[in-house]
């Protein structure tokens, strides 16, 4: 399965593709589950680069854990935390918060 | 220090505003990313991880409180209440707005600070030896050589845009705390026999993929001669070097590939050209920048001994601290403090909003206003009277900076690695972390002595590990974290490039295999004063592959 990530324009924040927007947490991100969705999926991304909402887009590979979305890549699981150092700055900190 | 002058203050400024309306126009959407992403990288701006990340330059590492301030202040407005000093004597925020980037660069700006050329293919921040102007064994401050050539390639026409990046580090000093021959130019600052001041050049050093150890070109550079001789190897390199591949780039291969002599003989004969032309540097005009580095009046302050003999009996603490974090300098009744940036199990080199501000303190109070920040991650305050360690130091117990580490196992150089950089391969910070927490104990560390260790986060090596006496890279190997170990690489004044001991570590195992190869020096070295780097040379990487993977080839 794939999802869509990129980073917003304005402060570089990491975002995720989802119900029609960019969500700051990969939970609930859009997924694809074959290569039509993938296109689709693509399609928006270009278009959101084009628009210069976000940059650095890209199609990362995901599975779903206990109902929410996770990144596969140890690179993109760290995209979607924090840093693993800093518990207190990211995402993360806001979950746990 | 240097002190911008009026054409500094107009440069300075009227890059602010071109890149504060580079910015409106991207936000604005005027220009797209393709075409801001070459303007933004001028300035120091790259994307990571979670955030754009805000390298800001310090020239040849030096700051006086001012600065480290306003460097602190930053840290709590735009960013997130801490900064990350990095072995380019440079300081990286993590996680700035794009939006705010043009106030960051006007408030640096109002401190004569900036963060141009720290990224792309120019000459980057010319870094120095962190205790220029203090150490005794100094023959000249290397910093107004580096402050020469800074102004020298700010926004030099023919060299913004060279095959690749390019790093010069200068020292006056025989003993090599510049690490200048893993630089594109290596600079050592010297007297010929007639006691003339000028340069033995090394070039073609450099880490990443291809390690190399900078050759030397020249035994000596009159110093009148160090920009048109700089100008003849910049020309070489910008006229031959391989524009094809960006992994074969750097100078380092060029003179790999072309050969010592060959590329000497080639730069000396484009040098005959321009020796005694507009380059030559007038006599009165290195004065004139030597001047500014002129040392603080250090009046003689001889309680300094009675105080300290007195304060040392009084804390054990304090004692293992001026052992290991003072040294001596020039004038009998100073010395030179390393501030550790590597408290146990800490981040190395990051410091909080609130440590910054503090240390700027410390700086006004008892060090003439002067710091460093050194290639190994610390901070240094180059001159304090030996009277006053004890009040320094208790200041900074009071933050939390009084680790007396240094040099030490636990003082370890460290990329962001995976936890911040988009390049990495692995993480770093937390095996740094790790490690440091293992050997916590400061009178195990002392009994191990002088130990080099250094982790990059991928082959690009900013954690400098080829030339860690150990040195630790993270690739990723099937999806998870591998750490691959190098032993009896130096960056001193006999810099040498580690060798692959043999197969990497996981994540849970390679604090082990760190301590086995300490195990393994401590019973073979041939007495405390051989240090581990001398002990490696001696006896080689056998016994350390013996002690590491004997037991796998006989359960195999
Ligand atoms: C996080 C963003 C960073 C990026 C994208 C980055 C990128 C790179 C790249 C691509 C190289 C290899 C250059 C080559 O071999 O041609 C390199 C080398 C290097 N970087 Fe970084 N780096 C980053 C952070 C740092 C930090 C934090 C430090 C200091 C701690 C640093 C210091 C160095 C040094 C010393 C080298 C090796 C020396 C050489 O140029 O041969 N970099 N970096
Ligand atoms: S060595 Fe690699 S992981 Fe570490 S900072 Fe440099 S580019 Fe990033």
């Amino acid at each position: 399965m794939k999802i869509l990530t990129a980073n917003r324009l304005t402060d570089g924040i990491a975002v995720w593709y989802a119900d029609g927007g960019w969500a700051e947490t990969v939970d609930h991100a859009d997924l694809a589950h074959d290569k039509a969705a993938e296109d689709r999926l693509e399609a928006i991304g270009a278009k959101a680069y084009a628009d210069n909402e976000v940059v650095d887009v890209n199609l990362i590979d995901a599975d779903v854990v206990d109902g929410v979305v996770e990144p596969v890549r140890l690179r993109e699981k760290i995209r979607a935390a924090g840093p693993t150092i800093r518990e207190d700055l990211g995402k993360q900190a806001a979950r746990a918060a | 220090m240097y002190r911008y002058d009026e054409f500094d203050h107009d440069f300075v400024q009227a890059r602010v505003a071109e890149f504060s309306d580079q910015v409106e126009r991207r936000l604005s959407g005027e220009i797209t990313e393709e075409q801001f992403r070459p303007l933004r990288l001028m300035n120091g701006v790259y994307l990571q991880l979670h955030a754009y990340m805000l390298r800001i330059a310090v020239p040849y590492g030096t700051l006086n409180g001012a600065q480290l301030r306003m460097l602190g202040h930053i840290a709590r407005k735009y960013d997130k209440g801490y900064g990350h000093f990095t072995t380019r004597q440079n300081i990286q925020f993590n996680w700035p707005a794009l939006s705010d980037i043009p106030a960051i660069l006007a408030d640096l700006a109002s401190v004569e600070m900036h963060a141009i050329q720290t990224s792309g293919n120019c000459i980057r921040n010319v870094t120095a030896d962190h205790f220029a102007g203090a150490a005794a064994d100094e023959v000249a401050d290397p910093r107004p050589y580096a402050e020469i050539l800074r102004q020298w390639s700010s926004v030099h026409p023919e060299f913004s845009f060279l095959p690749r990046k390019f790093k010069i580090a200068v020292t006056g000093a025989e003993r090599d705390r510049a690490a200048i021959q893993t630089h594109d130019i290596g600079l050592h600052v010297k007297k010929n026999a007639a006691g003339e001041l000028g340069f033995a050049v090394y070039i073609g050093g450099g880490q990443g993929r291809t390690p190399m150890v900078a050759k030397k070109i020249r035994d000596f550079l009159p110093e009148a001669d160090l920009l048109s001789y700089c100008t003849a190897i910049l020309r070489v390199y910008n006229l031959y070097g391989r524009r094809d591949n960006k992994y074969k780039a750097r100078i380092k291969i060029l003179v790999h590939e072309t050969g010592v002599e060959e590329i000497t003989r080639q730069v000396e004969a484009e040098w005959q050209e321009l020796k005694d032309a507009e380059l030559k540097l007038p006599d009165a005009d290195i004065r004139a920048i030597d001047a500014y580095f002129a040392p603080p009046p250090l009046a003689d302050r001889p309680e300094g001994d009675a105080a300290i003999k007195l304060a040392r009996l009084d804390s054990k603490s304090f004692s293992d601290w001026l052992d290991q974090n003072v040294v001596t300098h020039r004038h009998p009744d100073y010395a030179a403090v390393t501030i550790s940036l590597k408290g146990i199990g800490e981040v190395p080199g990051d410091a909080t909003d609130s440590q910054m501000e503090a240390v700027a303190d410390i700086a006004e109070n008892y060090a003439f206003d002067e710091l460093r920040v050194s290639h190994e991650q610390n901070l240094i305050l180059p001159h304090v009277a030996r009277a006053d360690l004890k009040a320094v130091y208790d200041a900074l117990v009071d933050i939390g900076l009084a680790t007396a580490n240094s040099n030490l196992i636990s003082d370890i150089i460290s990329c962001p690695g995976l936890d911040y950089c988009a390049l990495a391969t692995a993480r770093s910070i937390p095996i740094a972390q790790e490690i440091s927490l293992r050997f916590a104990s400061l009178e195990r560390q002392r009994e191990i002595g002088e130990l080099k260790l250094k982790i990059s986060g991928c082959i690009n090596a900013c954690g400098h590990h080829h030339v860690g006496h150990i040195g630790i890279l993270g690739v990723e190997k099937k999806g998870s974290e591998l750490y691959q170990v190098t032993l009896g690489g130096s960056a001193d004044e006999n810099t040498s490039v580690g060798e692959i001991i043999g197969r990497g570590f996981s994540s849970e195992e390679i604090t082990d295999a760190i301590e086995q190869i300490v195990d393994t020096y401590l019973g073979l070295r041939l007495n405390p004063s051989e240090r581990f780097i001398d002990a490696y040379r001696r006896v080689g990487p056998a016994p350390f592959k013996e002690a590491l993977y004997a037991g796998e080839t006989k359960a195999a």
